[in-house]
């Protein structure tokens, strides 16, 4: 579902922010990807999404190329991966239904189709009745329970979360893990970074561990090792 | 299933661009009111020069040569005269003015000028009957004043053969003058036309930054370049369609009130009532032309405005 083979990234001046990074994901696999700051996390995310190029090595997502991807199938391809942030990115001006469903329009679903996939998303995400509260009206957890209602409402094959329980309180943070979870049962790779120990520990699924932009660790079941 | 698609997308450009206008409103008047500036000049240059070449044409078809008959010249001696006239080529028409007509167009021109209307009496006329040619081009006068020099010719006139020289000079001076404005003009509208992209470009940049939260979410959740792009276009062609639709109701209104309290001789050259005709004449296509400029400008600036500053990748 995901390969990266021995990718490179290195912005100007500073050293390689990762090095030479090989990571194979299975699809309906769940892998956390841990490090701390700075470790290059955000980085394969924004390689991932294609925000940024590698400077070598390949990278195929959904039997995808990036190296042969032309600049105008990045949008293409960024339909095809869920992605979710720690801050959310939700639209203050738009409705919980609002922000869901913007997703869809960009796709250019009918009106009809949208009105009807929508409320099915946001009660799997358990906000149902919620439909037509503001961001700031809701939690923390809630908030990234909409982001998450977005990105998977145009069902890709694969969910990219970058630390969504980065802003949360403990109790928020695990009502969005197991929303992944559940997302995860139904059959979408989930690729989350975190670096939050009790979610490691508790979730006991496969850990990649970066450090300076190395895989330091790759293991089946992980534990957190800060 | 594929079109379908596209005209679901087209129209959430359109909506989203409507949805846009109405949320940017106060930095959009700014916008619109410079585009509205500068589509009101472009029309006043347009109607001006119209209305030039209507003068123009007017002065140049009222040239005519004058002969000055003596008094002592029989009705025989002119009517052989107007004949051997009429068959010169560069001729297109000859008419008699008698004594008594050229007294009351006399009277008729200086109507409000007394002192000059006592000067002639009615007993006595000193106008001389004439003989008016109208050439068929008052740029080739040549065939006709060999004819009029001729000495048997010339005995018959009283006063020297009048050319409209003085009226050609100052024809020839308008013609100058008008390519002149014209020239002026479109540099005018060029600077303003620059001015008014350089506001609708800031505008929209400025939309942009206060949007770009909603742009880098659009950008990652997989919106192509013109569905981002297309409402910031959409929304400047409104500017566009708004400001000639203002810029087309202030014109109205002052041809209107200009016609009305300006009388038309009272300023020469600007013909206002011929201008206001004009207007009135050509109003339709006038405000499809506006709109049309109105649009371009508008899309042409919020362009390369999204261009500059919404990267897509």
């Amino acid at each position: 579902m995901i390969l990266l083979d021995r990718v490179t990234k290195t912005y100007n001046r500073r050293g390689a922010a990762l090095e030479r990074i090989s990571l194979h994901v299975e699809p309906k696999e769940f892998v956390i990807i841990v490090g701390p700051s700075g470790a290059g996390k955000s980085t394969l995310f924004k390689l991932l999404t294609r925000e940024e190029k590698p400077t070598s090595g390949k990278i195929i997502v959904g039997g995808m190329d990036y190296e042969h991807l032309k600049d105008k199938e990045i949008p293409l391809l960024r339909r095809k991966i869920g992605v979710v942030f720690q801050d959310f990115k939700l639209l203050p001006a738009k409705t919980v239904f609002e922000n869901v469903a913007f997703a869809l329009e960009i796709a250019g679903l009918p009106t009809r189709e949208i009105k009807h996939t929508v409320p099915k998303v946001l009660e799997v995400v358990g906000l149902k009745g919620k439909e037509n509260h503001y961001p700031l009206e809701l939690s923390g957890g809630e908030r990234q329970r909409v982001a998450i209602a977005r990105a998977v409402v145009r069902q890709p094959k694969i969910l990219i979360a970058d630390e969504p329980t980065g802003n949360l309180d403990p109790k928020n943070a695990f009502d969005v893990i197991k929303v992944l979870e559940k997302i995860n049962r139904f059959g979408t790779t989930v690729l989350l970074t975190t670096h939050n120990q009790e979610i490691v520990n508790y979730l006991r699924r496969r850990v990649v561990t970066i450090k300076d932009g190395k895989v330091i660790s790759d293991r089946a079941v992980g534990q957190y090792r800060a | 299933m594929k079109s379908d698609h596209k005209f679901i997308t087209l129209e959430r450009v359109f909506k989203n661009g409507f949805i846009n206008f109405g949320r940017n409103i106060w930095l959009a008047v700014a916008a619109m009111a410079m585009m509205a500036i500068t589509l009101t000049i472009l029309l006043f240059a347009v109607v001006a020069n119209a209305t030039f070449s209507h003068t123009i044409s007017e002065i140049t078809r009222h040239i005519d040569v004058s002969v000055y008959l003596k008094d002592s010249v029989n009705d025989k001696q002119r009517q052989d005269l107007i004949d051997q006239i009429q068959r010169i080529d560069s001729v297109a028409a000859v008419s008699y003015v008698s004594k008594e007509q050229a007294l009351k167009t006399y009277r008729a021109q200086n109507i409000n000028n007394p002192e000059l209307l006592s000067a002639i009496s009615e007993t006595e006329n000193p106008l001389p009957a004439s003989l008016k040619i109208e050439p068929k081009d008052p740029n080739h006068l040549g065939e006709i004043k060999n004819f009029l020099d001729k000495p048997e010719i010339a005995k018959l006139q009283s006063d020297p053969t009048s050319y409209s020289g003085d009226r050609k000079a100052a024809i020839d001076k308008i013609a100058n003058a008008t390519h002149f404005f014209r020239q002026a003009g479109i540099a005018g509208i060029a600077v303003f036309i620059i001015i008014s992209m350089l506001i609708i470009f800031n505008t929209i940049r400025m939309a942009i930054f206060n949007r770009r939260d909603e742009l880098i979410i659009m950008r990652l959740l997989g919106a192509k370049p013109w569905y981002i792009k297309g409402p910031f276009i959409v929304e400047t062609m409104l500017y566009g369609i708004v400001a000639a639709v203002v810029s087309l109701a202030v014109c109205a209104a002052l041809f209107k009130i200009a016609s009305s309290t300006l009388q038309a001789s009272s300023l020469g050259l600007l013909d206002i009532s011929y201008s206001n005709q004009y207007f009135s004449k050509n109003l339709w296509l006038i405000l499809v032309a506006q709109i049309g400029a109105g649009i371009i400008i508008g899309a042409a600036s919020s362009a390369i405005a999204t261009r500059r500053y919404l990267k897509l990748k």
